[in-house]
């Protein structure tokens, strides 16, 4: 009773203060238009769009950019659809696609939305050269280039490729962080010297979407408030914040005593807690992001295709899915994730010692223990350590190097690992994202320094997959393209010296009274504008 | 004749004492300071993790890779990148933080005052409480008060900071609610008060907004009271140590001898003689909470200097470890050379 009173006290007070100061609505109402949720934000390096490749800020930029084309966070099945662009038509040599802008959009600034501010901010991707340009940079776009090939006329964007492409792959590639269109004459008037606004938008933000960012404190919290000038069903939470909380157990504390609204990093206990507990709930939804083996061929050993075969009978799938993976990772043996063009359900492998041991004692293995290398996260350290007491049983000696993620970064980028257990998440929604990593490496001598590719990391030719790989990228008959992308995991599955393990679930610890959240699936990033509380 | 001479030249070059001494201090001070640069900077630059691919990520392309190596000087000479960085630091430019995209400088000026809030009222407490028990401890000697003590010590160095954090946090803030959750303040109040000081308890009474303090002093308590224990516990225990030996001094016992009350022999004659002992150990156990007590720091949600440093390092964000540790070694430095001062105040051999 004691407690209410102060409770309420504190409340009317605070909202008195709120009222006289700052024009918001009385705290009450403030409650509940007011959505906080506790997640890790130290990944959030820089805001602009331009120059963010995934994780916390392209949460931050799905919800505050439009795009060209985009996901529906209510049908995210349906694919991409127009956003930006009312409509699209392609030319007959196939290389040029022009867009036709919507009218009447407006930036925060209230300038409005022109096709020249969506060739600006594809051209400066392209320019700043950052993280994410390599999504655009494949259709053959440098900054040299760029200027004759992204060209704004009128109400028309029209962008031309060096090659013919399919369609799909470079309207999802639109779709991704990169496609973001920025208010062009807000960034130019904020741009230092040749940087194209890039120290400006790493900390602001100059979108059409339905939230622009109010405030952000680097690992601390960065709020968003509703984008007056968006065009569209007005939001109905007005503020989202999102704080920065490491720990767990204290993310489900703040949870249960309704201090936040959603917990997005619960580890599996946690989630279990929640999971029985009243006025909240788990919400799952499949992510893109799969978990891998892969291991180096310059080790003779391990470049023996008894090996290769051998290691993806030695892990128990169906058993860590089920006992420390809880329901955290679900078995997918396949580089294309589910529910992208192209997925198959195939899961061939699992635990076979007998088999291992055979294909193990036809191959010539060297005495040197292998190495397997991680980087630090209790649900790598578990696969690894499960490994490597198969990988005793028969007769393959392993230790493991756990290290901090750039530590290992930088010994998987150069090839001096033996057996690397990560994961990959795919850059934009399509088929080719993952395929062109896996499956492609046009170049496998060490001059070529093709970091970017999953296939080279592990000094894997990919035993003639190239070709298919480009002409599935490049194929316009969606049901062709998909049995090309059939075609291609098959071969890999068979041959690659890398096993797909897990496909990420990702689980967010919601209150009750929250509805509407959408984490964005395996294709895209959460989006709140369709929150209600 | 001889003493003549001796008398002449030192007059000659008499110096103030003050000017020397304090030339000497700072001497030293930025000796310290400097070494401490330059073992960090150069850990920093051999440790293996690396910092371009902290900046980019791991996908990215050799040429970006390659772009962004330049621009973060890292293809200059060592001794070249240390020199620009030190010349930077004495303009209190500390680089850019990776993490943060922001000036390193305005980061440290927002997350160190959260950190000197909650260290001053954990001393506060630690001290408050530590000292009189440490008295207390000494005087009762050997009886039950002094086991009951000895017992909350040893509980306090046993128990790891983290659980007591989270076990505290569950009970006085989910089961009771007596106390605010993790964070400084509730999350509804946020950004409402203007930032003066930095230190929310300070804004939020300059402000006069008294209910928006409330709720800040509900979130520090449980932090702070923590860390205040912690504190505590060691210092009782010196406390303790260093009355005891006074007790058993010569002194003591002529002054009880002389029929003074008991409270005039403890208060007035041995914990005068602790007085400069004390100050140490405070001053040091303010320095350890000030370096920020990351644990702490990361239960509660605080987004102090401890949790700056911690976040930075595991990213390999060099300009943000290194300016933090320098912070660290000010805070360090100077409160020992206070904890100096304070003895030649204090003690009349210092003095001569």
């Amino acid at each position: 009773m004691v407690k209410m009173h102060r409770r309420s006290f504190l409340s009317s007070a605070a909202g008195s203060i709120v009222v006289a100061g700052f024009g918001l609505p009385a705290l009450a109402d403030a409650r509940n238009d007011f959505l906080v949720v506790g997640k890790r934000i130290d990944d959030m390096v820089t805001l602009d769009p331009g120059a963010s490749l995934e994780g916390s800020a392209s949460e931050v930029s799905r919800n505050v950019y439009r795009r060209l084309v985009n996901y529906d966070p209510h049908d995210l099945e349906a694919g991409y659809g127009p956003d930006v662009a009312e409509d699209w038509t392609v030319s007959e040599d196939g290389k040029s696609i022009t867009f036709r802008i919507r009218q009447g959009l407006r930036f925060e600034s209230g300038n409005p939305v022109r096709a020249e501010d969506a060739e600006f901010s594809l051209r400066r991707a392209i320019k700043m050269n950052g993280s994410p340009a390599f999504i655009l940079a494949q259709f053959g776009f440098t900054p040299e280039n760029v200027d004759d090939r992204i060209i704004a006329d009128g109400d028309t964007l029209t962008i031309t490729t060096d090659n013919s492409y399919a369609v799909s792959l470079v309207l999802n590639c639109l779709t991704a962080t990169v496609g973001s269109i920025v208010d062009k004459e807000t960034v130019l008037a904020h741009a230092d010297g040749d940087d194209f606004g890039n120290g400006w938008l790493a900390i602001n933000t100059a979108g059409s979407g339905p939230y622009k960012v109010l405030s952000w404190k680097a690992n601390e919290s960065i709020v968003m408030g509703v984008n007056e000038t968006y065009v569209g069903p007005r939001p109905q939470v007005s503020r989202i914040m999102i704080r920065h909380i490491v720990e767990s157990a204290t993310q489900r504390l703040l949870l249960q005593k309704g201090d936040i609204d959603i917990a997005r990093n619960l580890n599996p206990e946690d989630i279990k807690s929640v999971t029985n507990a009243e006025g909240m709930r788990v919400d799952s939804e499949q992510r893109g992001r799969l978990m891998y083996v892969a291991l180096n061929q310059k080790n003779p050993t391990l470049a023996n295709p008894k090996i290769r075969e051998a290691v993806k009978y030695l892990i128990d799938y169906e058993g860590m899915q089920n006992s420390f993976l809880q329901g955290a990772w679900a078995v997918h043996q396949n580089i294309v994730p589910a529910t992208y063009l192209g997925a198959v359900k195939e899961n061939p492998f699992h635990l076979d010692l007998d088999r291992a041991k055979r294909l193990i004692s036809e191959a010539d293995v060297s005495d040197r223990p292998l190495q397997i290398g991680l980087r630090s996260g209790q649900e790598y350290l578990d696969i690894a350590q499960a490994l490597q007491n198969r990988m005793a049983e028969v007769g393959l000696q392993a230790e493991i190097l756990v290290g901090a993620s750039s530590q290992i970064a930088s010994l998987y980028r150069s090839r001096k690992h033996d057996i690397y257990i990560g994961s990959w998440g795919p850059d934009y929604p399509d088929p080719q994202t993952n395929v062109g990593t896996f499956a492609y490496n046009p170049d496998n001598s060490e001059e070529a320094n093709a970091v970017g590719l999953i296939a080279w990391r592990n000094a894997w030719d990919t035993d003639g997959l190239n070709e298919q790989v480009v002409a599935a990228a490049q194929e316009n008959d969606l049901k062709k393209r998909e049995q090309m992308y059939h075609d291609i995991q098959a071969r890999f599955r068979e041959t690659a010296p890398i096993a797909v393990l897990f496909q990420q679930t990702e689980q967010a610890a919601v209150r009750d009274h929250v509805h509407g959240f959408s984490l964005g699936g395996a294709v895209t990033h959460p989006a709140y504008w369709n929150v209600t509380k | 004749m001889m003493s003549q001479t001796a008398t002449t030249w030192n007059t000659a070059l008499k110096v103030p004492r003050w000017v020397r001494r304090t030339v000497a201090l700072t001497g030293a001070f930025a000796f310290t300071i400097l070494g401490l640069m330059m073992v960090t900077f150069f850990i920093g630059r051999v440790m293996p993790v690396d910092p371009v691919l902290a900046v980019i990520g791991e996908q990215s392309s050799p040429e970006t890779y390659q772009k962004v190596y330049h621009d973060l000087g890292l293809d200059e000479p060592l001794v070249h990148q240390f020199l620009t960085y030190v010349w930077g630091a004495v303009r209190g430019d500390f680089g850019v933080s990776l993490l943060s995209g922001g000036e390193v400088a305005s980061d440290i000026a927002r997350v160190f005052p959260a950190t000197i809030e909650l260290a001053t009222l954990g001393i506060l407490v630690g001290a408050g409480v530590g000292i009189p028990c440490g008295v207390l401890a000494a005087v009762r000697h050997g009886t039950w008060v002094d086991g009951i003590l000895r017992l909350i010590i040893t509980i306090g160095h046993s128990i790891p900071i983290f659980w007591l954090g989270l076990v505290g946090l569950s009970f006085f803030y989910g089961k009771l609610g007596w106390v605010g959750g993790p964070g400084r303040i509730d999350f509804i109040y946020d950004g409402l008060v203007p930032s003066v000081t930095g230190m929310i308890l300070i804004d939020t009474a300059l402000a006069g907004e008294w209910s928006i303090f409330a709720n800040a002093l509900s979130h520090i308590l449980l932090p702070a009271g923590i860390l205040g224990y912690y504190s505590m516990t060691y210092i009782t225990r010196m406390t303790r140590a260093f009355m005891l030996e006074q007790l058993s001094a010569e002194y003591v016992t002529t002054a009880r001898v002389k029929g003074l009350s008991e409270r005039t022999v403890i208060w007035r004659h041995a914990f005068r003689g602790i007085r400069v002992q004390l100050i140490t150990i405070t001053a040091l156990s303010y320095a350890g909470l000030l370096e920020g007590s990351v644990l702490t720091e990361i239960v509660f949600s605080w987004p102090g200097l401890g949790n700056y440093i911690t976040t930075a390092l595991l990213a390999a964000d060099m300009n943000a470890v290194l300016a933090g540790t320098i912070v660290v070694g000010v805070v360090f430095v100077g409160l020992n050379m206070l904890a100096e001062l304070a003895y030649t105040m204090l003690d009349p051999r210092a003095r001569s």
